[in-house]
């Protein structure tokens, strides 16, 4: 991976609301064409991390780079430019429930990309049977869809455009593990057929083992390891240890404390 | 000193409220004449604010015809002055009651439920999926509204002063014996085109406050479901004060001197 060049360079990241203290001088590279798991506990700041990104939430300091280009500070055209390289899965899905399934998938091709829409319809459904979704689906509206489906929906919308760089928030949580193994798999396909760079976050091992070439830990605001996915499991960094085997001794601090 | 500090402090907190809402609504506003535009979206703002308001504005509207021409008999027959309440009611409707009530009935269906749809946007995502897919939020989600507001209102009034003087109409002649032919003459005698145009100016900037309160506080809506219903009832009662305020200023820079 050494001789890629940095798709992602984000330096001295800090975001803070209020007092509350989210990321701490962050630094965290990401490789053209590698699939990186941002790991980390609930409420670690791993989406606002991607939100920082995406510019969707101002860091207080620091700089974010992506193809070697400042993206901190970005407005008007010049940051659409930036989100248009993006391909987002929300934590939650973020369907809009007032389009039909298909037109929440063709919403860049035909809001962003400017295709007609029988043209984007085509593309839509091609993206739905990517992702194990039949053109019966098609009208059906986000409410009327189930956990699993919605985030199907999600995943064919952020790769509808065909994006350079993709985003997974949480893509398995709140999933049985079957669905959240198939999940897992379309991820790792449709990463690899577009040849896309991925950033996904999770607090699922499993899942971040499936999914990655290399993963990062957040803790306290920075990243206290990266490594190749192969090294996780072998090595002796505390928080890592304490973090896979879910262990209440360790390093981690936990709000809640066992008496 | 400690007494004028939080005084100062709330003052400055005002001040600032007032400026991020001014900015919202000019760029949202100058949305509205750039491209890309959304006839769709548009269309669809339009038919519900003027299409599906019609009832409820009518009804409002009937009444209020009624009412005012029944008040006016039991005031004016005292002095033998029967045959201004034609006058009474159409100068009422057009310029007054017309407006501001079918103002605040939209008020409170449109501005409500601007403010619970887009407000739950914000707290569900949407709107960051939005920005995700480089599609600007105030321009897919408010010009339209705003656009539709503004053009709306006016014609929900016109038809609002019509039904109004008919309801005078009917309590009129079939409850106080007024002649038909004569009630009607003298309405149309009294018609005054300035009375009803300031009466749609009104009605347009009403548009514009109603749709531009359910917008914004929907859009800065934060915390969940309670967060939704806060900005929903924030919506409602900052577009009614707002309403009755802007009416007092705009009657004046009509009729005043
Ligand atoms: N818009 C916001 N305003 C205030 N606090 C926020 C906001 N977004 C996130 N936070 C706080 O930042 C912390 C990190 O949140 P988040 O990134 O969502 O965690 P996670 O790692 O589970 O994705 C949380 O404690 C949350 O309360
Ligand atoms: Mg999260």
């Amino acid at each position: 991976m050494s001789e890629k060049a940095v798709k992602i360079e984000i330096h001295g990241l800090c975001k803070a609301f209020g007092p509350k203290v989210v990321l701490d001088e962050l630094d965290l590279d990401i490789y053209e064409g590698e699939s990186l798991v941002v790991i980390g506990g609930s409420g670690m700041g791993k989406s606002v991390l991607t939100k920082c990104i995406l510019g969707l939430l101002q860091p207080d300091a620091g700089s974010i780079k992506i193809d070697g280009r400042e993206a901190v500070g970005l407005a008007g055209d010049d940051l659409e430019a930036v989100r248009r390289k993006i391909g987002m899965l929300f934590q939650a899905a973020a369907l809009f429930d007032s389009l039909p399934v298909w037109r929440n998938v063709a919403f860049g091709l035909i809001e962003v990309q400017g295709r007609g829409t029988r043209e984007a319809r085509q593309i839509a459904l091609e993206k739905m049977a990517d992702v194990g979704l039949g053109q019966d689906m098609a009208e059906a509206y986000p409410a009327e869809l189930s956990v699993g489906m919605r985030k199907r929906v999600g995943l064919a919308r952020a790769i509808a455009t065909e994006p350079e760089i993709l985003f997974f928030d949480e893509p398995t949580t709140g999933l049985d593990p079957i669905m959240g193994d198939i999940i897992d798999e379309l991820i790792v396909k449709c990463v690899h057929d577009l040849g896309a760079t991925a950033l996904s976050i999770t607090h699922d091992m499993d899942s971040a083992r499936r999914i990655s070439h290399r993963i990062a830990m957040l803790y306290a605001g920075k990243m206290v390891w990266t490594g190749p996915t192969a090294e996780v499991d072998s090595t002796d960094n505390p928080y890592i240890r304490q973090f896979i085997n879910g262990l209440a001794e360790g390093p981690i601090e936990t709000e809640v404390k066992v008496a | 000193m400690p007494l004028l500090q939080p005084l100062g402090r709330t003052f400055l907190a005002f001040l600032s409220a007032v400026g991020r809402l001014t900015l919202f609504a000019l760029i949202s506003l100058s949305h509205i004449v750039r491209p890309p535009f959304y006839p769709r979206l548009i269309g669809r703002q339009m038919v519900e604010i003027g299409y599906y308001s019609l009832p409820v504005v009518g009804l409002t509207a009937i009444f209020t015809g009624m009412v005012l021409a029944l008040q006016s008999y039991t005031g004016f027959s005292r002095f033998n002055a029967e045959s201004a309440i034609p006058n009474v009611v159409i100068v009422s409707i057009t310029r007054e009651l017309g407006p501001v009530l079918a103002g605040l009935m939209v008020a409170g269906r449109i501005g409500a439920a601007m403010a619970a749809e887009i407000g739950t946007m914000r707290v569900t995502e949407q709107i960051d999926a939005l920005d995700t897919l480089a599609t600007n939020p105030l321009k897919y989600l408010v010009a339209p509204r705003l656009l539709a507001g503004i053009t709306m209102l006016p014609l929900l009034v016109l038809t609002a002063d019509i039904i109004g003087v008919f309801g005078g109409y009917v309590v009129s002649v079939f409850k106080l014996g007024f002649n038909p032919a004569t009630y009607i003459k003298n309405t149309l005698d009294f018609l005054e085109p300035i009375d009803v145009i300031s009466g749609l100016v009104k009605a347009s900037v009403f548009g514009f406050l109603v749709t531009l309160m359910g917008c914004y506080h929907g859009y800065h809506s934060r915390g969940g479901a309670q967060g939704v219903g806060t900005a929903t009832t924030n919506a409602v009662v900052s577009a009614s004060i707002l309403i009755l305020c802007f009416n007092y200023f705009i009657t004046e820079l009509f009729f005043a001197r």
